[in-house]
């Protein structure tokens, strides 16, 4: 975990364009040996067992990294930028990844968070807090719009239903001039009982950029969100949304009712990525249309799979390297959407389960497959 | 409104969808032989009208200046170009698939579709920027008080509807099409019976990849100009139109995709009239929006796929 640390570090401090090349090949080299050598599945094993510590040494581990970059504003919106990503992530992982509801609508729902910060914050003067929330729950109240028909069809059909949506969304706000347009509108920091999130804390000499501040917020809501999510998983709710993906006629023969616990992972789901929304246009400060394309929503749901479907772990990390590499290999910068679609081609083709395939849950404690 | 404007407005709708049905009709003989959706459809016909782009050219720099000519070499090499770029999708990128989640599919060909952009966006001489796409039908009009009707929308349309025609005899009428359908009705059994799974396979994948590349040129010459990106929108029309009709039927993609277009030119028409200083913008908001709403209705489009649920 520590030479995580130091590479993620090193990664965001390279400044030319060869380290980050290095950087990034001398991981993929050290990993390919690791898996050589059998050496991750102890790592696996090792981490399975002593779970809590693990989950600290990450959290300390991104207090480590923003504390390195205390005063620089790029590496923290990127940190801050992943933490959010990763909750939004985790919430399509319950949709699709437990309960087999497809979403492509991810970024348009983040897209419904952002927007009723920006609305909510410049016409109101709601505490912040509130905003946040409340633009969870708008982002849940609008996806239940489409609990209907999701709960209706199947498979490709269902694909259909948040893939219309998300055009339509995109559409919808170029074209509403109450919301700004294709200009899109402009977002007010955020504010925690007159705290100003915005402002950089100064210490005597030393000056923290305001970004740290959001990527506390962020870490916490993503620590809060992931414990949600694995707590879930385990219990015997996540039981339930596992058969309902495995089988439905199964799962209804078995009385457990299919449609109760696809509208729940749905709409929490879509609670966790509006969340997520309303904190990411209070840090950038600024919302526009283009941000909410059915593109990105891919990106979210190639994050999802690359990860490993139904893996919080593996999504994290699959955030994490899809939302940087792109940033940090400038030089490809024409080429990068090409080369990453290229990537998640060969990933699907040769590595299908994802780079973390989800572990078969294990019922009884020590036992094994 | 006057009956002019209105004929007008029914024959532009009629020009979009012949446009969406061509490419729905792609979507639906994938989903019939395959079970699968590909997404990547509406680049390949972005790619289509590119490759038709690049013969005008070629062509006009060989000092082939005759319309008729340089028309029917372009819809040739882009077509068979088309078909090909299809057929070797269908063998190194989805069957390989073939037993993955359907997920995995569907992210596949969405991210070729990615590439396919892209690589245009990149590799075609300033291909970010929209290129005017040539004039090679007669434009000559004739004008019925404020209705105009263009010869070459007539061209156009007349050549869709060949094209559907005459996919529609392939698949009824010859023992290619009997081949197609036994194998979208059982792989299983079409195997057995002696048929090439994987030669059927791919050929569908050519004939409807061959398809988009002609709803491609279509769009280009009806519109003089393509860009990169006219490939996402058209491919999600003819996914959604095919869908609406009900995937894996040929007549079900035709009607969704003259459905789709009817839909855009109603919202277009009707919502500035019903709540004035909406824009016509609007039309595609409404005419996603009615389609979600119709898959409550009829969860599997309007023409049912026949199946049963197996346990």
């Amino acid at each position: 975990m520590a030479g995580v640390t130091v590479f993620a570090v090193l990664f965001l401090h390279a400044e030319s364009q060869e380290e980050v090349m290095g950087l990034t090949l001398g991981a993929a080299a050290a990993l390919l040996l690791l898996a050589r050598f059998g050496w991750n599945a102890l790592a696996a094993v090792s981490f399975a067992g002593h779970s809590r510590t693990g989950q600290a040494a990450v959290l300390i581990g991104v207090l480590i990294i923003a504390a390195v970059f205390y005063d620089q504003h790029f590496p923290l919106l990127m940190l801050a930028s992943v933490l959010l990503y990763i909750v939004v992530c985790l919430g399509l992982n319950l949709q699709f990844g437990y309960a087999g509801v497809l979403n492509f609508a991810g970024a348009a729902f983040f897209g419904v968070g952002c927007y009723t910060a920006a609305v909510l914050t410049s016409h109101t003067s709601l505490p912040h807090l509130a905003v946040v929330l409340i633009g969870g729950l708008m982002a849940a109240g609008i996806g239940s719009l489409l609990i209907l028909p999701v709960l209706r069809t199947h498979g490709h059909y269902a694909a259909l239903v948040t893939i219309a949506f998300s055009i339509l969304f995109r559409v919808f706000l170029e074209v509403n001039d109450t919301l700004g347009g294709p200009q899109g509108m402009k977002v007010q920091g955020m504010e925690i009982l007159g705290w100003k999130l915005n402002d950089s804390l100064a210490f005597g000499e030393i000056e923290i950029s305001f970004y740290a501040n959001y990527v506390v917020l962020a870490l916490v809501m993503a620590a809060v969100a992931f414990m949600l999510v694995r707590r879930l998983e385990r219990s015997w709710i996540g039981l339930n949304l596992d058969a309902v993906r495995l089988d439905e006629t199964a799962c209804a023969a078995f009385g457990i009712d299919v449609a109760r616990w696809k509208i729940t992972a749905f709409t929490l789901g879509n609670f966790l990525t509006g969340l997520a929304g309303s904190v990411y246009a209070m840090m950038t400060g600024f919302v526009a249309p283009n941000s909410f394309t059915f593109g990105d929503s891919l990106i979210l749901v190639s994050i999802v799979i690359l990860g490993g479907l139904g893996n919080p772990w593996g999504l994290s990390v699959a955030a994490a390297i899809v939302l940087m590499l792109p940033e940090k290999l400038q030089f490809i910068q024409e080429y990068r959407l090409l080369l990453y679609a290229a990537l998640v081609i060969l990933i699907l083709l040769f590595r299908p389960g994802g780079l973390m395939p989800r572990q078969v849950r294990s019922y009884l404690p020590g036992w094994k497959p | 409104m006057t009956l002019g404007l209105l004929s007008q407005y029914v024959f532009n709708s009629l020009m979009l969808g012949m446009i969406y049905a061509m490419v729905a009709v792609g979507f639906t003989l994938f989903f019939g032989v395959l079970d699968i959706i590909k997404f990547s459809h509406g680049d390949v016909l972005m790619v289509g009208a590119f490759t038709g782009l690049a013969t005008y050219l070629g062509l006009e720099a060989l000092g082939v200046d005759s319309a008729l000519v340089q028309l029917l070499v372009m819809t040739l090499v882009a077509t068979l170009s088309m078909a090909l770029l299809g057929a070797l999708i269908a063998k190194y990128l989805v069957l390989p698939l073939r037993l993955a989640p359907p997920l995995n599919t569907l992210l596949l060909t969405l991210m070729l579709g990615t590439v396919l952009r892209e690589a245009v966006r990149l590799f075609y001489p300033q291909g970010s920027n929209p290129k005017p796409f040539p004039r090679l039908l007669p434009a000559d009009s004739i004008s019925f008080g404020s209705f105009t009707l263009r010869a070459d929308s007539v061209i156009l349309l007349l050549a869709g509807l060949a094209a559907i025609v005459a996919v529609h005899l392939l698949i009824n009428r010859t023992k290619l099409g009997l081949a197609i359908r036994a194998v979208a009705q059982d792989a299983e059994t079409a195997r057995i019976m002696g048929i090439n799974f994987e030669f059927i396979v791919l050929l569908t994948f050519a004939i409807g990849s061959g398809m988009a590349a002609l709803g491609g040129l279509m769009n280009g010459l009806y519109y003089n100009e393509i860009n990169f990106g006219i490939g996402l929108l058209l491919g999600v029309i003819g996914f959604s139109a095919a869908v609406v009709g009900g995937l894996g039927n040929i007549y079900g993609a035709i009607l969704g995709g003259f459905l789709f277009s009817a839909l855009q030119s109603v919202g277009a028409v009707t919502l500035p009239a019903l709540f004035p200083g909406t824009s016509t913008a609007y039309k595609d908001v409404f005419a996603f929006a009615v389609v979600i709403i119709f898959m409550v209705w009829r969860p599997t489009g309007l023409i049912a796929e026949k199946k049963s649920e197996r346990v």
